[in-house]
């Protein structure tokens, strides 16, 4: 119990110092502009192919069970609200955590072992900002980026499924995207995709600046990083809901 | 220096500077990870201009007192007074302040993989020194890369250097910010030895050129003779001997007599 009250001081102490850092500087824009690169630009093609299949799987699944009901003129509907409201910000995210955490845990934890870290700090320069600050804001801007990207993606894969099974027009198919998804969708999706990205990238410079134990540690930091930040982003998912839905039922 | 210096928790520490002016000065330093006691009320002083050679085997605290005197770690007890600095209080700018006038030389270079050697080099410069005119950044850059020769590099990664190159690219980086005193931690392990020799003599030009003055951790005998004025021998946590090399070879003490005669 005690070892859990240390840890949970020492990740909002951590949590803090970024937070101060953000707002203190020094401001490292070059270095915040490549991670944004690495992070966002670098991720498009496996969130893009991995959105396309998502958005035909669940297009073929859902398809049955609504025709059983005559409801099949639905499906756009279904399909964009699960996509925007969940199964875009969830899908990214948890690639995200699996390809950004475990990068970052890897790369802050090698740069510890190997004391490039403390080179750093012993060059009076401040390694917090550099390395930390700027993957946290570089995650938590991009992951909403990217989960639109994903959306969109996935829209074009149920798209394609329905409009092999129906011969749908692609004009009706976004009107009825259109109707169906709300502002309030749109903007607690982009929301929530945020405190994904922060919460990946959290974790991920968290587990990686504090590794010890040589490429142990290292192995431990990139695996902490994933796992811990996917179970922050269902946490995250759950709470949100929640206080997502005070506003949709008022 | 002329007589050997014996230190120990109960004989009284003699004072050996001959009125010379000490950049470091330590006092009483413990440092224990659990309940392993690493460091146990170590005495040390650094002379202006000098070469203090560290000895000891592995594990004795060697690495640990040099990364307390940067701030790296944080002791347990005791005084160390860096050119008038109090280390353990130092708020976060004036430690940043002491750094700029310290170099660390790292065991295993540090170097930062994802830099080439010319922005391995600009780092430190554009953050502490706000210096971006490019010009002056590589001129600069050039004369501490001719420095340790090797300004060929500049455009090179970490990976693609030696072991040696590495070494010396570290040195580099901790000398373009002009240090007053130099901290090297096991500056030849893992080389070869003309390597090695060749770290040597880079250290005492630093010396001569710099007018630095130097603390140096190995536990190899070729490079504490070739680079040290001054030695003390680190064991058990404790400085046990200083001397010159000649006298340090002569000692009785059993563990360094096995130290010096491996």
């Amino acid at each position: 119990m005690k070892k859990f009250l240390i840890q949970l001081a020492a990740i909002s102490r951590f949590v803090g110092d970024t937070i101060r850092y953000v707002f203190k500087g020094p401001f490292e824009f070059r270095e915040l502009t490549r991670q944004c690169y690495l992070i966002g630009y670098r991720s498009f093609f496996l969130i893009g192919f991995t959105s396309f299949i998502a958005g035909i799987v669940f297009t073929r699944q859902s398809r049955p069970s609504l025709a059983s009901f005559g409801a099949e003129s639905w499906l756009p509907s279904l399909v964009s609200q699960a996509v925007v409201r969940s199964l875009g910000p969830l899908i990214t995210a948890l690639i995200c955590a699996g390809k950004l955490g475990s990068n970052i845990g890897a790369e802050l934890g090698s740069m510890r072992v190997s004391e490039q870290i403390d080179a750093m700090e012993v060059s009076g320069t401040r390694p917090f900002s550099y390395l930390v600050v700027t993957r946290v804001i570089a995650a938590t801007m991009m992951l909403p980026i990217l989960v639109m990207y994903a959306d969109t993606i996935a829209l074009l894969g149920s798209y394609m499924m329905v409009n092999m099974i129906n011969k749908s027009s692609f004009q009706l198919f976004v009107n009825e995207v259109a109707v169906s998804v709300t502002y309030l969708d749109i903007f607690s999706s982009l929301v929530k995709s945020a405190i994904f990205g922060f919460a990946i990238g959290i974790v991920g410079c968290y587990a990686g600046y504090n590794t010890s134990g040589g490429t142990t540690g290292v192995g431990r930091a990139a695996n902490t990083a994933v796992v811990v930040s996917m179970v922050f982003i269902f946490v995250i998912d759950l709470v949100s809901l929640q206080f997502i839905n005070l506003f949709r039922t008022t | 220096m002329n007589a050997i210096v014996e230190h120990s928790q109960t004989k009284k520490r003699v004072a050996a500077d001959n009125g010379r002016e000490s950049v470091v000065t330590i006092r009483d330093l413990e440092k224990s990870f659990g309940d392993r006691d690493i460091l146990k009320k170590v005495n040390l002083d650094l002379f202006k201009g000098e070469n203090l050679v560290i000895i000891g085997k592995s594990g004795t605290g060697k690495s640990v007192l040099i990364k307390c005197m940067v701030g790296l770690i944080k002791p347990d007890a005791g005084h160390i007074n860096i050119l008038g600095y109090d280390v353990p209080y130092l708020n976060e700018a004036e430690l940043n302040e002491l750094r700029l006038q310290v170099g660390f030389s790292f065991q295993g270079s540090a170097l930062y993989d994802s830099m080439t050697v010319r922005e391995n080099l600009e780092f430190p410069l554009k953050r502490n020194m706000k210096l971006f005119d490019r010009n002056k950044l590589n001129d600069l850059i050039i004369e501490a890369l001719e420095d340790v020769g090797l300004a060929h590099a500049v455009d090179q990664f970490p990976s693609e250097l030696s072991g040696g190159m590495k070494k010396r690219i570290g040195i580099a980086r901790t000398l373009i910010l002009k240090p007053k005193i130099m901290l090297y931690d096991e500056p030849t392990a893992g080389l070869d030895p003309i390597t090695s020799r060749e770290i040597n003599e880079l250290i005492n030009s630093v010396r001569e050129k710099y007018h630095t003055s130097s603390i140096i951790i190995t536990h190899d005998l070729t490079c504490a003779k070739q680079t040290g004025d001054r030695l003390v021998a680190l064991f058990n946590g404790q400085i046990q001997v200083e001397g010159s090399f000649k006298e340090m070879s002569q000692v009785d003490d059993p563990e360094i007599k096995a130290f010096f005669n491996y």
